[in-house]
C-alpha cells in the first residue's frame, strides 16, 4: 500500500472520529440543557420563596394580606384528597393488573381492555377534569368536594399503578408460579401467597410514582371547580358523630397546594409572586421527595432481589 | 372414610366458587377502565350535542372569532386551535431534537454511571408539577427574553411553549431510548465490524431499527403538547387570539377551560357547554395522535 493511500484512509478515520467527538459533547450539552434548566428552576425558586417558610405560613390560611397569607387550608386539603385518591386507586389498580397477568384470557376483551389502558394513560388530564365534572359533581352530586377531586385523580393514576403493576408482577419468574401450582395452590392462593408479596416493592415504586403525579395536577382540579380561596378546614377525617359524621370531610369544600400557588401565580402583585414560589418550592419538594423514594425503592429492590 | 372423601370434596366445590367469585371481582376492576373511556366519550359527546344544537358545526369550525362570553357570541375553534398549535410548535422545535439527542447519546454513547445517575434525573424532571413550570416561564423565560427582545408582551406563547418542550424532554428521551435499546447487538456489531463509528453506527444502524418506537415517543410528546395545560394559562395569558406568531400572547383550547372553570357559569348555559366542546376537540386529537402511534408499532416495527 503506498503512503499516499495510507493517508487518505487516516484522514478519513481521523474525521470520523472528529464527528463522533463532536457528537458526544451535543449529546452531553443536551443533557445539560435539561439539568441546567431544573437548577436554575429550583434555585430561582429557592432564592425567592425560601425566606418566606416559617412556621406560620404552614400554619396560616390563604389571606388579602400576601405577608399574613398562608397555605394551611392548601396542604390539609392536599392531604386528605391523595388520602381518597390512594384509597380507590390502589385497590382497584392492582387488582386490575393482577387480572390482565394472572387471569386473562387471550381474547378480544382482553385486547380491548390492554389497548383502553394504554389510551387512557394518553388522555389529557384536563379531559379528566371534564369528565368528573360531568359526572362526580353534577351526574352523582358530589359537588365540588374532596370526594370528587380525590375520585378524578384516582382515575387519572389508574393505568401508571396498572402498568406498574405488570411491570413488577412479570418479573416474577415462572418457576414460582409454577412451584405453587404443583403443590396443588389454586390461581387466588398463588397470587395471594406469591405474586403479591414478592411484586409488592415494584407496585409501591408505581403507586408512589402516581401519588406525585397526582399531587402536581392542577388543570382537572380547577376544572371541576374548586375554589381558590379557603379560608378553614374541613371537618377532620373520622372524627364526625357516627355513622353518617364519620364522612362529613369528604363532602367538604376545600383547596389544594396547586391551586393555591395558581392562584398567587396569577395575581399581580409582586408579594403574592413570592407566596408563590415558596408554595412552588414545598410543591416541588413533596414531589422530588416522591420520587426519590421511588427510585430509592427500585435500586434497593434491583439490588436484593436475585431470583 | 366416606365422610371424609365428600368433606373434602365439598370443600373443594366451595374453593373453586370462591375462586370464581375472586376472578369476577379482578376482572370487574380491569373492566373498569373501558367504563372510564366510555363514560368520557358520554359526557363529553352528551353536552357537546346540546351546544351544537345551538352552535352550527360550520360555524364552530370556520367562524374566525372566539368570543362566548360576550353578547355577540361567536364559536371559531380555529381561535383556540391556533394557540394550541403555535404553542406545541414552540415545545416540539426544543424537544424533539433535544430528546432524540440525549436518547441517541444515552444508548449509543454514554458509559454505565452517566446513564444511571441521567435517566432518573431525566424522570425527576418529569414530574415536576407543571404549574411550578408554568411560574418558571411566567416569572424567568419570560423576562429573560425580554432582554433580548424587548417588545415582547408579558404573556406570549414563546416562552409557554419553550418550557413546554423543557418538559417534554423526558417523555422522548425516555421512550426514544428504550426502543433503541432494543435494537439487538449484533446489528451494532455488524455495523462496527464494517468499521463504522459509534455515531455512523447511531444514525445509519440503530436510527432506522428503532423508527417505530422513536415514532412513538414522538407521538406521546405531541400529544403531551396539545393537552398541556396550566403552562400555558399561567404563562400565555388567556386571551383568544387567531396567529400563528408565538411572541403573541394568546388563549389555547385547554386554557380556554381552566379560564372558564375559575369562573363561575351556571350550569347548562352555553358558556358551560362549550367546555365540552372544547374538550370534545381536544380528546379527538388526542386520540387521533394515540391511534397513529398505535399503528405505527404495529406496522414498522421490525421483529428480530
Amino acid at each position: 500500500m503506498n503512503a499516499d493511500k495510507l493517508q487518505r484512509i487516516r484522514s478519513i478515520i481521523s474525521r470520523a472520529k472528529r464527528w463522533d467527538l463532536f457528537f458526544t459533547l451535543l449529546g452531553i450539552l443536551s443533557l445539560m440543557v435539561g439539568v441546567l434548566t431544573f437548577t436554575v428552576l429550583f434555585v430561582d425558586m429557592a432564592i425567592q420563596g425560601v425566606p418566606r417558610l416559617s412556621m406560620d405560613f404552614f400554619t396560616s390560611f390563604p389571606s388579602r394580606r400576601a405577608a399574613n397569607a398562608g397555605i394551611l387550608s392548601a396542604w390539609v386539603g392536599t392531604v386528605l384528597v391523595m388520602l381518597l385518591t390512594a384509597l380507590a386507586a390502589v385497590p382497584l389498580g392492582v387488582a386490575a393488573g393482577v387480572y390482565l397477568e394472572e387471569y386473562a384470557p387471550k381474547n378480544w376483551i382482553t385486547d380491548i381492555i390492554e389497548i383502553n389502558i394504554s389510551n387512557l394513560a394518553g388522555i389529557p388530564s384536563i379531559v379528566y377534569g371534564l369528565l368528573a365534572l360531568g359526572l362526580f359533581v353534577y351526574y352523582f352530586g358530589f359537588g365540588q368536594s374532596i370526594l370528587s377531586a380525590g375520585l378524578t385523580l384516582a382515575l387519572l393514576i389508574l393505568p401508571v399503578i396498572i402498568v406498574a403493576t405488570r411491570e413488577a408482577i412479570r418479573a416474577i419468574p415462572q418457576s414460582i408460579h409454577e412451584g405453587s401450582y404443583a403443590c396443588g395452590a389454586t390461581t387466588w392462593q398463588t397470587v395471594r401467597d406469591h405474586i403479591l408479596p414478592y411484586s409488592s416493592a415494584g407496585i409501591l415504586t408505581g403507586v408512589i410514582i402516581g401519588m406525585a403525579r397526582a399531587i402536581g395536577e392542577t388543570a382537572p382540579i380547577i376544572t371541576i371547580g374548586a375554589l381558590t380561596f379557603i379560608a378553614f378546614l374541613p371537618p377532620a377525617p373520622f372524627t364526625g358523630e357516627p355513622p353518617a359524621g364519620l364522612f362529613d370531610w369528604i363532602f367538604a369544600p376545600f383547596t389544594v397546594m396547586p391551586i393555591q400557588m395558581f392562584n398567587w401565580t396569577s395575581r399581580p402583585e409582586a408579594a403574592f409572586a413570592v407566596n408563590a414560589a415558596a408554595a412552588g418550592f414545598v410543591l416541588v419538594f413533596m414531589t422530588l421527595a416522591m420520587n426519590g423514594l421511588a427510585i430509592y425503592v427500585r435500586y434497593r429492590l434491583r439490588k436484593n432481589i436475585k431470583w | 372414610m366416606t365422610e371424609h372423601v365428600s368433606d373434602r370434596l365439598s370443600r373443594k366445590a366451595s374453593r373453586h366458587v370462591k375462586e370464581r367469585i375472586i376472578e369476577f371481582l379482578l376482572f370487574g376492576a380491569a373492566a373498569f377502565s373501558v367504563f372510564i373511556t366510555v363514560a368520557i366519550v358520554y359526557v363529553l359527546v352528551k353536552e357537546s350535542w346540546v351546544f351544537f344544537e345551538t352552535v352550527p358545526l360550520s360555524d364552530f369550525l370556520f367562524d374566525t372569532q372566539w368570543t362566548p362570553l360576550f353578547d355577540d357570541a361567536h364559536y371559531g375553534i380555529m381561535v383556540l386551535l391556533s394557540g394550541t398549535l403555535t404553542s406545541s410548535g414552540v415545545a416540539l422545535l426544543v424537544a424533539i431534537p433535544l430528546g432524540t439527542i440525549i436518547a441517541l447519546y444515552l444508548s449509543e454513547f454514554a458509559g454505565f454511571t452517566v446513564r444511571e445517575v441521567a435517566k432518573p434525573f431525566l424522570e425527576l424532571l418529569g414530574g415536576v408539577p407543571t404549574i411550578v413550570y408554568g411560574y418558571f416561564a411566567l416569572t424567568f423565560i419570560t423576562p429573560l427574553l425580554q432582554k433580548i427582545y424587548p417588545d415582547l408582551p408579558g404573556f406570549n406563547l414563546l416562552s409557554a411553549g419553550l418550557v413546554m418542550g423543557i418538559m417534554i424532554i423526558p417523555y422522548v428521551a425516555s421512550l426514544s431510548e428504550d426502543a433503541m435499546r432494543a435494537v439487538p447487538m449484533a446489528l451494532r456489531e455488524g455495523s462496527y465490524a464494517m468499521g463504522a463509528t459509534r455515531l455512523q453506527t447511531a444514525l445509519w444502524v440503530v436510527t432506522p431499527a428503532a423508527t417505530s418506537g422513536i415514532a412513538s415517543a414522538y407521538i406521546l410528546g405531541i400529544s403531551r403538547a396539545v393537552g398541556e395545560t396550566m403552562i400555558l394559562a399561567v404563562a400565555a395569558g388567556m386571551q383568544p387570539n387567531l396567529t400563528f406568531n408565538p411572541t403573541e400572547p394568546g388563549a389555547t383550547i385547554t386554557s380556554y377551560i381552566v379560564q372558564v372553570a375559575l369562573g363561575d357559569l351556571p350550569h347548562g348555559s352555553i358558556g358551560y357547554q362549550t367546555i365540552f366542546a372544547a374538550g370534545l376537540t381536544l380528546l379527538l386529537m388526542t386520540l387521533a395522535f394515540n391511534l397513529l402511534g398505535y399503528w405505527l408499532r404495529k406496522h414498522y416495527r421490525e421483529v428480530y
